[in-house]
């Protein structure tokens, strides 16, 4: 298949890891798959993508797969398949984990909540840190919970998720520089030099 | 990495992390287009995004956003017509807005050659139906590529764009939503950017391109030769697994989705995977039936290749088993590997593992699409909600403001198509002198098909308040410039004022309302519902994504918020149960209502809706990013 790196030729065909990335409308969730999909491919894995477009970006249930791999296989990810879930909103975390997340996979996600409609307006209870991480154990998921009060802006909460994702090797073929080289594929300025920043500090 | 628009113009071969919508753009470039137009819509619009970073001067084509698809297929059919490859891209339900057009092209002689670019929605995931355009193919006459990936995007635009210049004819190359925005490394051939022949070789003679009388007859006739000569593509594939049992055909994603299926099966079946699904090329086709017991015929949305199959098994006389749609289910939805795996389970139990699904504990709870913070579409819904009566009938359209659909305005109870809200709430208003009638319509539909609805309550002195939701973008598909804009998609252009268009049109009763002063919104609804005949409200405030989107370019932006002084807030909740805005969150152990800073623009528009006033705004301390 064109496209395919040859550093994988001997890979018989198939997924090796399958990453679901989710939160609301607006959090910055294309920046962060975006930036995931492209470290992944400076490090020669061979990697498909797929993002939401359209009308849920207006508040709605965002997500992105990012699969890697080789041979043909599709974009997106079975329920129940995914490897890691990145999550960038409590709610969507817990809607990720127990639709897309494998028995004993990983999840990663900044703790904020943009809460649902029908919770704003107290007819359903809010998913809590407890309820989800109760769920974790359940099915035995390694969870990390983020939560940064030193970010300069609420926008970054996102690369505060890719900062975790590098420090615990989450992804094992992901190094900072080729998330580093990612970011300056799509940053420029003062937000590329805010967001080095993050990934950088120790 | 280099930019997007210089990449695209790169001259050598190379290969890059692309969606599908980008790679077309690629194969724009490399095809010698000359001319290329489109309306917005999703799936799309992305495939723009990538025409806008090759600056206009170095773009080697023209491109506009005409105000509709009809007139978007027309001005490349008149660029087609007079020698320059043209290109036509917009959403799977424009098509429908093209049809009276895009149905006669293939009966003319074509000189550049067109392709149409659909992009289909299987799942609905941004569209009002999942209508199958290879209908609307097959009823013109158009030959329709089908590309799984962004690395066939790319090369099955080649093939079209080759095959529609060589036939001189329409093509069709039919994307769906999730070929379009799937990503992964796609190799590109060099660019040779040679000068483009320019010469205008229009010929009207001998009336060869117009269907009247008799010519209309020679003119089918030409375009059923160059359909039938249009099945030798080398595009198809055949994959071996040596099971003469067991067979499938399929094409696009869904045969994506089947090798993920299949990955861990040991019983594989034979694929032939269509590259041109219409028309079906019956040679290949009856190759594979002949040497398969079985062949399941694998395609979303309706049974198109099915019949098509069948149709040549029969005229075989061939003893294969033919499967395809066995329930009502197999025709809705897309076919995600997830679907594909059960659809084979319950073909063939046992040729594929399906693995437990996980089960929830505590329900998630539904997080349905809302207005953004700030959007004036909702201080407009929570200011006409208070016009409407109880009885009172609302017409939705397309656009943002269709989500005022949802709690807590719940404002528009029918929603069919582009500018269709006009006309029916003038049906709706016949024979009913009880119930008031109000449509809505957002100001990019108002120019692509609004106006003639607008005509017809004049000319027909139709009952109806049309409320037109302005916020000076078409927002939806991703804040593109309409005639209202004062700049069309490559430069400043005089903008066309829908109020001086209804003036001119003869429409006495108007009143333009910026939403952000509710009160003022609400008298004009009231008024407007109160005055018999068809009266208009424009109901005007920018759209603050991409005013705040801007800003934050700019650098100027500066981050406000508003907080809840909860000495003062008396618990009313009308912030969060009506008004509505998402940056107010409910906490039950404290019994609080909290702004979220995370997510409030400062933009205020909630204050005034405080019984209590206790909502004030202030500038945060935030670092631009």
């Amino acid at each position: 298949m064109p496209g395919c790196s040859d550093k994988l030729l001997h890979f018989k065909g198939g997924v090796s890891m399958n990453i679901y990335i989710t939160g609301v409308g607006g959090q910055g969730i294309g920046l962060l798959s975006e930036a995931l999909l492209r470290a992944l491919d400076r490090a020669g894995l061979a990697v498909k993508g797929v993002d939401t477009h359209g009308l849920a970006q207006r508040g709605g249930v965002v997500v992105s797969q990012i699969r890697t791999g080789s041979g043909e296989f599709s974009p997106l990810i079975q329920p129940g398949m995914a490897d890691l879930v990145v999550a960038l909103e409590r709610h969507e975390a817990y809607r990720a984990l127990n639709g897309f997340l494998r028995k004993e996979g990983t999840l990663v996600y900044y703790d904020t909540v943009q809460q649902p409609f029908n919770v704003r307006n107290g007819s359903v209870p809010e998913i809590t840190v407890e309820t989800l991480h109760n769920e974790c154990r359940r099915r035995g998921v390694t969870v990390f919970r983020v939560y940064r009060d030193d970010l300069p802006n609420p926008r970054m909460q996102n690369t505060a998720l890719l900062k975790v994702i590098l420090d615990q090797s989450l992804i094992s073929e992901l190094t900072s520089r080729h998330l580093e080289e990612a970011m300056e594929d799509l940053l420029t300025g003062e937000a590329l030099k805010a967001n080095l920043k993050i990934l950088s500090t120790t | 990495m280099k930019k997007l628009g210089d990449m695209l113009l790169e001259r050598l071969p190379f290969s890059e992390l692309v969606m599908g919508n980008t790679g077309v753009v690629r194969g724009m470039v490399e095809a010698g287009i000359r001319v290329v137009t489109s309306y917005p819509g999703s799936p799309t619009p992305e495939i723009a995004a990538a025409i806008a970073d090759i600056p206009v001067e170095k773009r080697p084509f023209y491109f506009e956003f005409s105000v509709n698809e009809k007139v978007a297929v027309e001005v490349a059919f008149g660029a087609a017509m007079n020698g320059r490859p043209s290109v036509v891209f917009f959403k799977s339900v424009g098509l429908n807005v093209a049809a009276d057009t895009f149905v006669q092209l293939n009966h003319m002689q074509i000189p550049g050659g067109m392709v149409v670019i659909i992009g289909d929605d299987p799942g609905a995931h941004s569209s009002q139906n999942e209508q199958d355009n290879r209908h609307l193919a097959r009823l013109s006459y158009t030959p329709v590529l089908e590309p799984a990936s962004p690395s066939e995007a790319y090369s099955f635009f080649l093939e079209a764009a080759s095959l529609a210049r060589k036939q001189q004819m329409a093509v069709m190359l039919r994307l769906t939503t999730h070929v379009c925005h799937a990503k992964e490394r796609v190799s590109f051939a060099g660019w040779k950017a040679e000068t483009p022949d320019d010469s205008p070789v229009f010929s009207g003679e001998s009336g060869a391109n117009i269907p009247i009388g008799a010519n209309v007859a020679l003119m089918k006739k030409r375009a059923l030769e160059r359909l039938s000569s249009a099945k030798n593509t080398s595009l198809h594939r055949v994959l071996s697994h040596k099971n003469s049992e067991r067979g499938v055909i399929t094409a696009g994603l869904p045969f994506l989705s089947l090798m993920d299926a299949l990955q861990n099966s040991e019983e594989k079946p034979d694929i032939l995977k269509l590259g041109m699904v219409y028309p079906i090329n019956e040679g290949i086709v009856a190759d594979f039936l002949a040497s398969h017991r079985e062949v399941l015929v694998l395609e979303e949305l309706d049974d198109f290749l099915e019949q098509a199959i069948k149709s040549i098994s029969c005229t075989l006389g061939a003893d294969t088993t033919i499967l395809g749609k066995s329930s009502l289910d197999d025709w809705i939805g897309e076919y995600t590997p997830a679907r594909v795996k059960e659809k084979l389970n319950r073909v063939w139990p046992g040729v594929v593992q399906i693995s437990r699904l996980p089960y929830e504990t505590i329900q998630t709870p539904a997080r349905f699409p809302q207005m953004c913070p700030g959007c004036g579409h909702r201080s407009a819904f929570y200011a006409i909600g208070k016009a409407l009566g109880e009885n009172d009938i609302s017409v939705a359209d397309i656009g943002c403001h269709t989500l005022g659909f949802f709690p807590p305005y719940e404002i528009g109870q029918v929603l069919m198509s582009m500018g269709a809200s006009t006309g029916i709430g003038q049906g709706l208003s016949l024979f009913n002198s009880e119930r008031r009638v109000v449509a809505f319509l957002g100001d990019s539909t108002f120019f692509h098909a609004g106006i003639p609805g607008v005509i017809n309550a004049l000319f027909n002195k139709h009952n109806l308040t049309l409320i037109v939701m302005e916020n000076g973008t078409t927002a939806m598909t991703g804040h593109q410039n309409h005639p209202g804009t004062g700049r069309n998609f490559s430069e400043a252009a005089d903008r066309i004022p829908i109020r001086n268009v209804l003036q001119g049109l003869g429409v006495k009763d108007i009143t333009e309302v910026d939403t952000y002063s509710q009160a003022d919104l609400t008298a004009a609804v009231v008024k407007a519902l109160d005055s018999p005949g068809f009266s208009v409200v424009i109901a005007k405030h920018p759209c603050m994504l991409k005013f705040t989107r801007e800003q934050r370019r700019k650098q100027s932006f500066k981050a406000k918020h508003v907080e809840v002084d909860q000495e003062i807030c008396s618990l009313a909740r009308v912030c969060i149960d009506r008004f509505g805005c998402p940056s107010f969150n409910w906490n039950p152990e404290t019994r609080e209502v909290v702004a979220n800073p995370d997510i409030c623009i400062g933009d205020a528009s909630c204050i005034q809706t405080c019984p209590a006033a206790a909502i004030s705004s202030f500038t945060s301390k935030e670092v631009s990013r």
